[in-house]
């Protein structure tokens, strides 16, 4: 199924954050990662793209520690961490925006922001910034977080995770369920996100906004990787092929 | 006049029930465990009280500042080593557990303490009055119900103006996405136990200087806790305090009937409150 060259192998520069070494999840009997293996570059923009169940929810929980794997199938500037705990990898500076949102409920706007931010971490982000970012939100601080239209949850769930202050932001299916002129504002901020050489690894179905926004796109398909290469050179044939897997 | 009396010192006995059911809301609010133990750890309070004031020649008042960490310190092992093992998506293991742990309890008193009643000297202060509009209302009854009306509203302070507050209610909302947030759950958890039995030891050593209490004494406390969590509403801790004292009027007023009928009465509220509004009469919580 590797229509196009995979580049595995020892490239990896001092730059590496995040190295996955043969990464195989399961969800007790069933087995969703099969040997994977993916890079990230410090500042780098990756995506990840794949039908509904090639396993990209898996890969993001397991680089978050919402899911605990071998210690040495994750490797964080040289550090193996793929056996700790979610808290333990958030501390480390990887943040997620979890697929579907997942706000706290009993939570407002602002308190959402803030508990996001409470692990303290040094960085560019704080209340101030994200409202600059999102001026809706700061007008709508007080109330509570699920009261929110879709879009503005998302917001929400982006500036969650951006107030740890992390060197990489993992974002899981951030337009699944929005409107497409909401999908596209939100876009529309990601350079603002990502231009101070914050790393991301972004999940998406959407493989055309997933190519525009990434430097490497990875593809999954049944657990595997079936493509990798830079976004702007893998012809859109070969994606089909590692995506839909004819 | 006589009934009004009757109101009056049923509201004050509310202000103790409200102080048993406080630790059980705030746990159950927090982590979704039932604690059938709670009622022996308010026993357990207060014997730990009695050993205190014997031992040291402490008034059961001044036992709190001993008793007070000490429980608190013995609830966050207790989560730590003990109950954490048993959370998870069934809610059955922590409260078989929480049911073993309650035998336990009763029988470790039994052995250490013996069955007979014991009982809380604090002097003076037990029969102490205050002449109000031609009642007579008791000092120590009023202090209980004064100190549950601020452990109430200290609880209510925590938990919506600080950041363990939000830190619990976070966790209480989605467990796995407070981790992301660097929130450790194990920990959070026997933050809140912590929380549960230092309030648990207010009510230990209040129940012990009102009342005599036995190894045997802490099953009906958890009951009167539960009714009055439950009839304020879940998750709501100033309802939690309004369920005591709804349970607390309907317990004096029964006894003023007959005797006989003061818990039967308060069970028949709980069960009429019960069965009209079944998610109590404040409820919060989803």
């Amino acid at each position: 199924m590797r229509d196009f060259p995979l580049k595995t192998g020892s490239n990896a520069g001092q730059n590496t954050l995040l190295d996955i070494r043969n990464l195989d999840a399961h969800y007790g009997d069933f087995q969703a990662l099969y040997g994977l293996s993916l890079r990230v570059q410090a500042g780098e923009v990756v995506s990840v793209i794949g039908a509904n169940g090639a396993g990209k929810t898996t890969l993001m929980r397991s680089v978050s520690g919402l899911m605990r794997n071998q210690a040495e199938q994750v490797v964080w500037k040289g550090r193996e961490i793929g056996a700790l705990r979610a808290d333990q990898i958030a501390a480390l500076g990887i943040a997620l925006v979890p697929e579907g949102r997942l706000l706290f409920a009993s939570l407002s706007v602002e308190e959402n922001l803030i508990i996001g931010g409470q692990m303290k971490r040094k960085g560019p982000w704080t209340l101030q910034r994200l409202y600059r970012l999102f001026p809706i939100l700061q007008e709508r601080r007080n109330v509570p977080a699920t009261a929110l239209s879709g879009g503005q949850q998302q917001m929400v769930a982006i500036g969650r995770a951006l107030m740890s202050n992390p060197e990489l932001l993992l974002m899981d299916e951030i337009s699944l369920g929005l409107a497409p002129v909401i999908i596209k504002s939100i876009y529309e901020a990601l350079p603002s996100i990502t231009g101070e050489g914050l790393a991301a690894v972004i999940v998406e179905q959407d493989i055309a906004k997933a190519l525009a926004v990434s430097s490497r796109v990875y593809c999954l398909q049944e657990g595997r990787v079936s493509l990798e290469g830079a976004s702007s050179e893998v012809p859109r044939d070969a994606i089909s092929r590692a995506y839909f897997g004819v | 006049m006589d009934w009004i009396n009757t109101t009056l010192q049923g509201t004050l006995l509310g202000g103790l029930y409200a102080l048993f059911a406080a630790g059980l809301s705030l746990i159950f609010g927090v982590m979704r465990l039932v604690n059938i133990a709670h009622g022996d750890l308010i026993v357990l309070a207060a014997y730990l009280a009695l050993t205190t004031t014997v031992m040291l020649g402490a008034s059961p008042v001044m036992a709190l500042l001993i008793v007070v960490p000490l429980m608190a310190g013995l609830g966050y092992l207790l989560q730590r080593l003990v109950l954490n093992r048993t959370m998870g998506e069934d809610i059955l293991p922590p409260l078989l557990v929480t049911f073993g742990l309650s035998v336990i309890l009763q029988n470790l008193l039994l052995t250490g303490y013996s069955a007979d009643p014991q009982k809380l000297q604090a002097g003076a202060l037990e029969t102490a009055s205050l002449p109000v509009g031609g009642l007579s209302v008791g000092v120590l009854p009023l202090i209980v119900f004064v100190v549950a009306v601020l452990t109430i509203a200290a609880l209510q302070w925590m938990f919506y103006r600080t950041a363990l507050g939000r830190a619990f209610r976070a966790t209480s909302d989605r467990q796995d996405i407070a981790q992301l947030m660097g929130l450790h759950r194990a920990h959070i958890f026997g933050l809140a136990m912590a929380l549960s039995l230092a309030v648990t030891a207010l009510a230990g050593v209040f129940l012990g200087i009102r009342t005599s209490f036995d190894p045997a004494a802490g099953g009906a406390r958890l009951i009167f806790g539960f009714e009055a969590v439950i009839i304020g509403g879940l998750g709501n801790l100033w309802g939690t305090l309004a369920g005591g004292v709804i349970l607390g009027v309907a317990q004096t007023l029964g006894a003023k009937i007959n005797p006989g009928f003061q818990v039967l009465a308060g069970h028949i509220v709980f069960l009429v409150i019960l069965a009209v509004r079944p998610r109590g009469l404040f409820p919060r919580m989803d």
